[in-house]
């Protein structure tokens, strides 16, 4: 009997002309493009600089704070008022004001003023560049200290050597981050919105009440639809691998076969989701709506963009019961650096927990009688 | 007119049915807000951070404490064998682990010289940076301490302004990406679904047949969801100002007419969208996932246009979203007045002109 249904459930999946489409090209267009939009990093600063004193000590500052290589300088204005208009324009993220008098001051009096207006409205960006800026000005200042004052004892001065290593991703590529991340969200979109519309197109398309006198268990019906999108995720994964590697030479750091265990669980996990939504639906548009609300606050609580440890308390006690965040470690502990799953219980345990929870709730779920 | 209101009230009656969809509809920008709001930061905070101390003396535990205090960070594990470090990121328990050298405080005090290794798990190179960065801060104001300047010489001192966020609140940066992200999803997503699912059902040649033109049948079709939209505008303006404290500091009139150009520049979009289509199907996968990934990551929302590669951010122009975030900071967080924005409206009005000819145009072949 069930080899009727899968016969039948492919037969759909390609006699459609958009679904093997989508299928195909979605993980093409997802992981060459996003990977690169996807980056936090804060560089590239437009700096706009108000030098009310022209002197050399400003200049050599100037100087000095355009080759860091955060900085951009976009212009340099007459007064505060025009260096401000920049950036009510967006032309200018930070304004570097130089007082009148700034070389007087610092040789005669020893000491100088500076002023840092940073654009907050994002907040990160506003706050990381005028820290940047701040310390390429303490930079300079001991620069000049130790070039007017004869170096005294140093040995006499307690220093303390920070040394830093990054693991996994020395270069800290951003792109190697998101690309697993991507991966889950391919997963949860094409395993989880498919069989989202699934049960209840053929409710609309009122094929529903032709499975329905037929003797199938629900069991059964459940299953041949589940596995459709087994093999559809394999397939995604798998290419998805291929793009990883030739765009952006990543190879798992752990064992492949890690990963397809962990989203044969996973994909369970979210098609059963998906399912449930569509025997609670009566129409494709609403179970679309509902899966959509729910897929919108598990991707974002899920660690992708942001970290999970950063939320408030009880941001974190929801993302206990997201699934999306489980795999979503999974994937980049395995990939990344190379786990395996005796350091994985938790996340298994959990994943494991989902799907089965999910899968029974849509076999009870399903009626057969409308 | 008598019969297009009959038409829009018709449309009414459809959506309002069916409950599940209308809660959503209103319900999901409340949620997203809140969660925008509070829950979601691309700050680092509460890191858990891993200790190494083989010294254990005055030194260390001073800098330990100092750490402890920081709102970054929250010490989550104490080593004492820095093999099971590798083990410890594995498991991903921790972000960056603390390591002193030993005799900390002995080399400090007699060699003047002591060595911290700060090891991060770099898989996710922003945390990385940041702890880095902090964690580097507060050793390097023990060691301001430990020199016990009392003048030093040739200073310069920095006063730091915040325009316009001077808490640095997440929301002011978010507010306007979730409202762009909001109206766009429901006006796009819904039109196109509507409309394609009356041509599937076969419904759409019975409206046909009746003696209002097409376009106003589609008007009718678009006009309940320009309503709800502007419900969502409301009340999405109202949580931000009175449960974020975002306060709209510029021209509300402004505000309110740059948000409904934005609505109908989605509203067009779902249009075309179900021009294109033939099935739910079709319409669902092109506006939901075709639409909402590039407006989520390219629209300057979450991710910073200006880091992203040439190519990427000439495509990022032709999303509306993006036009309208940026009106939005403007207007809604920066205050400035409407001239600063002229660009954008221009922008947004052409690519409504263009969406709406391509779309009427196609409808009207398909109809004959």
């Amino acid at each position: 009997m069930l080899k009727y249904l899968l016969e039948k459930e492919f037969k759909q999946i390609v006699r459609n002309s958009f679904m093997p489409k989508i299928i195909l090209i979605f993980p093409f267009m997802v992981l060459l493009v996003f990977p690169w939009a996807a980056n936090f990093e804060i560089k590239n600063i437009n700096l706009s600089v108000v030098d009310n004193d022209h002197s050399d000590y400003s200049l050599r500052l100037v100087n000095k704070v355009i080759s860091s290589g955060y900085f951009k300088l976009t212009d340099v204005s007459p007064d505060y008022k025009s260096a401000l208009e920049n950036v009510e324009t967006d032309k200018a993220d930070i304004i570097l004001e130089i007082p009148v008098n700034f070389e007087k001051d610092l040789i005669r009096e020893q000491q100088a003023k500076l002023l840092i207006s940073a654009n907050t409205v994002n907040g990160t960006k506003g706050g990381l560049g005028s820290a940047y800026l701040s310390g390429i000005v303490n930079d300079f200042s001991s620069e000049v200290r130790t070039k007017w004052i004869q170096v005294t004892a140093s040995s006499a001065i307690p220093n303390i050597e920070i040394v830093t290593q990054n693991r996994f991703n020395p270069q800290l590529n951003y792109k190697i981050f998101m690309v697993p991340a991507l991966m889950v969200m391919l997963l949860t979109m094409l395993c989880g919105f498919l069989p989202a519309l699934n049960i209840v197109g053929e409710k609309e398309a009122g094929t529903m009440e032709q499975i329905n006198v037929t003797p199938i268990t629900r069991f059964t019906f459940i299953l041949s639809k589940l596995l459709p999108y087994w093999i559809i995720g394999f397939i995604v994964l798998t290419i998805s691998f291929g793009v990883a590697y030739l765009m952006y030479g990543l190879v798992p750091a752990g064992h492949i076969s890690t990963i397809y265990f962990f989203a044969a669980i996973y994909i369970l996990g979210i098609s059963g989701l998906g399912l449930v939504i569509s025997n609670y639906s009566d129409t494709m548009q609403q179970a679309m709506f509902v899966m959509y609300f729910f897929v919108l606050i598990l991707i974002l609580m899920s660690g992708l963009f942001t970290p999970v440890s950063s939320m408030p308390l009880w941001a974190q006690n929801i993302t206990i019961v997201n699934p999306l965040k489980y795999f979503m470690q999974v994937m980049r502990l395995v990939y990344l650096k190379g786990s395996g799953i005796a350091e994985l219980t938790t996340e298994l345990k959990a994943l494991g927990t989902f799907a089965l929870l999910f899968n029974l709730w849509a076999i009870r779920s399903y009626r057969k009688t409308v | 007119m008598k019969q297009f209101g009959a038409f829009v009230l018709k449309e009414f009656r459809h959506i309002f049915r069916d409950k599940r969809t209308m809660m959503i509809l209103l319900g999901m920008p409340v949620i997203q807000i809140i969660l925008f709001g509070f829950a979601i930061t691309t700050e680092v905070k509460n890191a858990n951070v891993a200790i190494c101390d083989p010294s254990k003396d005055i030194a260390t535990q001073k800098i330990i404490e100092r750490i402890k205090a920081n709102e970054h960070f929250s010490i989550s594990t104490i080593l004492n064998n820095p093999d099971q470090i590798t083990t410890l990121f594995r498991e991903g328990k921790t972000g960056l682990v603390i390591c002193f050298s030993e005799r900390f405080n002995e080399n400090l005090m007699h060699s003047g010289h002591a060595q911290i290794q700060l090891i991060a798990d770099a898989t996710d190179p922003n945390t990385a940076t940041t702890l880095t960065n902090y964690a580097s801060a507060i050793i390097a104001s023990y060691q301001q301490e430990l020199m016990n300047q009392s003048s030093v010489p040739l200073r310069i001192s920095t006063e730091t302004k915040f325009l316009y966020n001077p808490q640095m609140k997440g929301a002011y940066n978010f507010v306007p990406g979730v409202l762009g992200m909001i109206l766009m999803l429901i006006c796009a997503m819904m039109t196109s679904i509507a409309i394609v699912r009356e041509k599937e059902m076969g419904t759409m040649e019975v409206l046909l047949v009746s003696p209002m033109k097409p376009i106003l049948i589609i008007l009718a079709k678009v006009v309940p969801y320009f309503i709800i939209s502007c419900v969502n505008l409301t009340t999405v303006l109202l949580l931000s100002v009175f449960v974020l404290g975002v306060p709209v500091a510029g021209s509300l009139f402004w505000l309110i007419a740059v948000s409904m150009l934005f609505i109908f520049v989605s509203l067009a979009l779902g249009l075309l969208v179900s021009t294109l289509t033939e099935s739910q199907m079709a319409a669902m996968l092109i506006s939901g996932m075709a639409f909402m990934m590039p407006v989520m990551l390219l629209s300057g929302m979450m991710f910073p246009i200006e880091n992203m590669p040439v190519p990427l951010q000439w495509l990022s122009n032709i999303i509306p979203a993006k036009w309208f975030i940026i009106s939005m900071k403007n207007l809604m967080i920066k205050g400035t007045a409407v001239s600063s924005v002229i660009k954008e409206i221009i922008i947004l009005c052409v690519m409504a002109l263009v969406i709406i000819t391509v779309s009427l145009k196609k409808f009207k072949n398909r109809l004959e």
